[in-house]
């Protein structure tokens, strides 16, 4: 049987139709999922998509934290189910308080849609098993809220538990406090990015195949269970 | 009592005083309209035929002209639907078809930069989506008063980031456009968006009302009082009120509204539960009503008490003429109307049962249970005034060609020739657009293969078989300037080779027309003439027009902008993974010029950025020569042949090869003969630069020498600079500071 991933439709959600690709180009079954479902159908692991979910009224992820489909993935992510959150996805699991800290305007205040270089510091979470310790990807960061911060207290809490996933490895494209971009919660299962590994699974359509990792590796996990 | 201007009161007061010229008419059109009514019109008719016999709706001055579009364009067995829907649509084989089209937002983006753009975007998002299709991309196409100018620091960014806003939100990926600065555009800057969508042939939809019966449903966004400048002329005459001068006249958009809205409508569209449908734009309900039921050759009545207002003060008049966004109106028979408000209210999506089709041929409308409107919906949508406005050469036309920029001084020798290279390459209009770019999300959607920076966007559209679409868009005003008709033709086969140079093969052509006031009789030569070119040159290309927009009265005080058609280019590709990109990226791998290069400055980047100058004649037109050059790009892109491609255009060969380098950050060494500043700047059309893939060269000569191309073998590429045998060489690192730098340095 094909390992099952599902991907939340909020309604402004723009990416979630390159998820499904990605998760169909590594080899799992891509199930779409609604904001409405209170129902996540025994799915072995969650992608939240970027886009705008409620056009970022509020604040970007405010609402969909509210969602119905939130209701039963928030305790289903504490007790262990794989979730990543992709850009809005990312801000939106920071809102529901499944990860540390937030998502705020970019320096500059411009929208970046820009190919950055990533280094993956955390290998041992479902999402990033099949990198490299410290190995640099090439993918697409496109957002206009993305740069992270986070009180000092937890940053230090972050960085003695390892719990940054990925940091820019170039210039700091956002303003994100010590170049995060991307962390995860202390159990390990759920990761918020701010670039899209989706975007880069494809040379035709990105900048190459780094981010498939993503992708392969919660396959891989889901399989090894 | 409701104090509304009814029918019968219309009637009986035949001598009451109306407000139609701060509406915009003229007194010869009003007579007119009491004419087709037998009465004079209520107030809200006289808005109806306000807005649709206005020059933006009804084309009034330029419909004798466009005409040609038509009774010219080329057989073309790939045109679906053609000029007078919403937008064309083309067969691109495999059982799809793509709309696409070019809309300008000039004026409002001239007044409220964020917001004028941004629902250009949407509007021509919504006509796309209103032809039945998926909108899959956009472009945009714009241009400023000079790049340091006071004024450009302001529409610019505020433009820039309206369809940053817009496009990004909607999940729109922009896959290019232009990016051009000229004093002309001071008062008056240029915002075209390009749209396009794809659907299956069987989904093609149409904007007209029939069967008796069917339901009339308002859907999207309720009604408000924004965008509408001429109700409220209405309103303030009607009641005297002074509220209605402080409504904004430039529409808010609300992108979160009009992804529902596109998601709604597909949906509605997959479950076969729309008859007819039209997208609200400008002039709105007034709009949607009176082209579906003149499409529909039917009649329909519609009641305006039921409409969804923001502002429950409006009377019928500003219902009528409201510009508020993210609206669509859908015929539907009523055994269907329960599915169609299950697949709304799944998406959030406000619906409402504003009427019904009738067999009457009539638009009646009623608001606080009277009868308002009462009108033969044709007369409104179809029947406007149509205008043979005066056209006169302008006087200086002739002095303009004479002003031969041979008199101009001229870089000799290296080191000039390799700082004019430089400061062309860091001038606002040749720089390096990423400050712009960079605000745009391009990848969303997953299917963008080629975007700014190249020839052309280029997009996936079918995963399994590789079929894809390129669009580019071009124009240029200097061109233009100097002969309208020459300019048409250009900015086409700019288009036209920049798809080609992808290796797409061209199908088919949109245009965005804007020019000065028509009631210039020099603006309208302007016109005629670009019109009569670009119709010419589609024949000649063998690619119809399938549908545009003209923009009029783009002009401060007396002085127009330069005739500036803006053409948008579609082409296919039948496996998008045999697209040529523009940059170097193998050692050794030959390069190649293709097509002849006279001494051809007029109108010419280099006059322009070296001396200010804009005069003598534009480079010579041969459309034989484009298509037998696309068909050089097209077939050496399919056999793979091609390493890259670039086409020569603002800037010629010099800015081609530092384009070409700074794509990947290889260098090349090319050897030029004869004069080297002609070789290097001139800018004859039907030319492109090629890297031959290693090992193809003699295939490659072979097919070029079949159709008669020119080839002129340059060098190789490689190294770390851009090296000019015997004359000048330049770091690749250098090449990209100057590119770089400017629009940052200018913008922040």
């Amino acid at each position: 049987m094909t390992a099952r991933v599902g991907v939340i439709t909020f309604p402004g959600s723009l990416d979630d139709a390159d998820a499904a690709r990605a998760v169909a180009r590594a080899g799992a079954e891509p199930v779409p999922l609604w904001h409405g479902d209170r129902d996540l159908r025994g799915l072995a692991a969650v992608i939240l998509p970027g886009g705008f979910s409620y056009g970022d009224y509020l604040r970007c992820g405010a609402i969909a934290r509210f969602a119905p489909v939130m209701g039963e993935l928030v305790p289903a992510a504490r007790a262990g189910l794989p979730v990543l959150g992709i850009c809005n996805g990312f801000q939106i699991l920071c809102e529901a308080h499944l990860l540390p800290g937030a998502l705020t305007r970019n320096a500059g205040l411009r929208f970046i849609d820009r190919v950055v270089r990533v280094r993956i510091e955390d290998t041992r979470t479902p999402w990033t098993a099949d990198y490299a310790q410290d190995q640099e990807i090439s993918v697409v960061l496109k957002s206009g809220e993305g740069a992270y911060v986070a009180d000092p207290a937890t940053l230090a809490r972050l960085a003695a538990a390892g719990q940054v996933v990925a940091r820019y490895a170039g210039a700091n494209p956002n303003g994100s406090v010590g170049d995060i971009a991307g962390v995860r919660n202390e159990a390990g299962n759920v990761v918020g990015l701010m670039p899209h590994p989706e975007h880069a699974i494809d040379a035709l359509t990105g900048p190459g195949t780094d981010g498939l990792g993503f992708f392969t590796s919660v396959l891989r996990a889901m399989v090894d269970q | 009592m409701s104090g509304a201007d009814t029918v019968g009161r219309a009637a009986a007061t035949p001598g009451q005083p109306q407000p139609y010229a701060e509406l915009g008419l003229t007194s010869e059109e009003y007579a007119r309209i009491g004419g087709v009514l037998g009465r004079r019109p209520t107030d809200a008719e006289l808005a109806i035929y306000s807005v649709m016999w206005s020059e933006h709706c009804s084309y009034k001055s330029s419909r004798v002209h466009l005409r040609q579009f038509a009774e010219s364009a080329p057989p073309s067995a790939a045109l679906l639907a053609g000029i007078g829907q919403n937008a064309g649509v083309v067969d691109i084989g495999q059982g799809y078809a793509v709309t696409f089209k070019v809309e300008s937002h000039n004026h409002p983006s001239y007044v409220e930069p964020f917001q004028g753009a941004a629902t250009g975007i949407g509007g021509i998002v919504r006509d796309i989506l209103a032809m039945g299709a998926r909108p899959v991309a956009v472009m945009d196409s714009l241009r400023f008063g000079p790049a340091d100018a006071p004024d450009t620091r302001r529409v610019l960014p505020g433009v820039v980031a309206g369809i940053s806003f817009y496009g990004n939100c909607l999940g729109l990926p922009n896959i290019g456009g232009e990016l051009a600065f000229d004093p002309c555009y001071r008062g008056n800057p240029l915002v075209n968006a390009l749209c396009v969508g794809v659907m299956r042939h069987e989904d093609l939809k149409l904007a007209a009302a029939r069967g008796t019966g069917n339901q009339v449903i308002l859907f999207g966004s309720r009604t408000g009082p924004d965008g509408i400048g001429g109700a409220s002329v209405l309103a303030s005459a009607t009641f005297g009120g002074s509220d209605a001068a402080k409504r904004p006249s430039v529409q808010v958009g609300d992108p979160f509204m009009e992804k529902l809205l596109i998601e709604c409508c597909l949906d509605l569209y997959a479950g076969g539960l729309v008859t007819g449908i039209q997208d609200l734009g400008a002039a709105g309900v007034a709009c949607a009503t009176t082209e579906l039921a003149a499409g529909g050759g039917s009649g329909m009545r519609v009641d305006l008490d039921v409409v969804p207002l923001r502002d429950p003060a409006l009377g019928p008049a500003e219902i009528l003429m409201s510009e508020s966004q993210e609206r669509m109106m859908a015929v539907v028979e009523p055994g269907d109307v329960d599915r169609f408000m299950d697949v709304c209210a799944r998406w959030g999506v406000l619906a409402t049962v504003i009427g019904e089709v009738t067999g009457t041929g009539r638009l009646e409308m009623t608001w606080r249970g009277e009868q308002v409107v009462d009108i033969p919906p044709a007369s409104a949508a179809d029947e406007g005034p149509v205008y043979q406005r005066p056209i006169q050469r302008p006087a200086g036309q002739d002095a303009l060609l004479a002003d031969d920029p041979a008199a101009l001084p001229r870089p000799e020798g290296g080191p000039e020739l390799r700082a004019a290279l430089l400061s062309l390459l860091a001038s606002p209009g040749l720089a390096d657009t990423a400050w712009v770019t960079e605000q745009y999300d391009r990848h969303v959607r997953g299917n963008t293969v080629l975007a700014m920076g190249q020839d052309a966007g280029v997009i996936r559209i079918d995963e399994q078989t590789g079929l894809g679409i390129a669009l580019a868009t071009d124009g240029n005003g200097r061109f233009g300037l100097l002969d309208p008709y020459a300019g048409a033709q250009l900015a086409l086969a700019e288009a036209y080779r920049n798809v080609a140079a992808t290796g797409a093969v061209p199908l088919a052509v949109t245009n965005g027309l804007n020019f000065g006031s028509p009631e210039d009789p020099g603006v309208m030569w302007q016109f005629s003439e670009a019109v009569r070119g670009l119709a010419d040159g589609c024949a000649a290309l063998g690619v119809p027009v399938t549908g545009g927009n003209v923009s009029f009265y783009n002009q401060t005080d007396e002085t127009p902008i330069h005739p500036t058609p803006v053409v948008g280019v579609l082409g296919v590709h039948a496996d998008v993974t045999r697209r040529v990109p523009v940059g170097l990226r193998t050692e050794g791998a030959p390069i190649v010029l293709l097509g002849r290069t006279a001494a051809e400055f007029g109108g010419s980047a280099w006059a322009q950025v070296a001396h200010g100058h804009c005069g003598g004649r534009p480079p010579q037109v041969d459309l034989g020569a484009e298509q037998a050059l696309a068909a050089v790009l097209t077939a050496a892109a399919a056999d793979g042949l091609l390493e890259a491609a670039h086409d020569l255009s603002e800037g010629g060969l010099a800015i081609a090869l530092a384009e070409c380098c700074l794509d990947q950050g290889l260098g090349c060494q090319v050897a030029l003969q004869g004069d080297l500043f002609t070789q290097l700047f001139s800018e004859s059309a039907a030319r492109a630069v090629v890297a031959v893939r290693p090992g193809s060269e003699r295939a490659f000569a072979a097919l070029a020498a079949r159709h008669g191309v020119p080839v002129q073998e340059l060098g190789v590429a490689g190294g770390d600079s851009l090296v000019v045998q015997g004359s000048f060489d330049i770091p690749v690192d250098e090449l990209a500071a100057a590119h770089t730098g400017t629009l940052p340095g200018i913008f922040g």
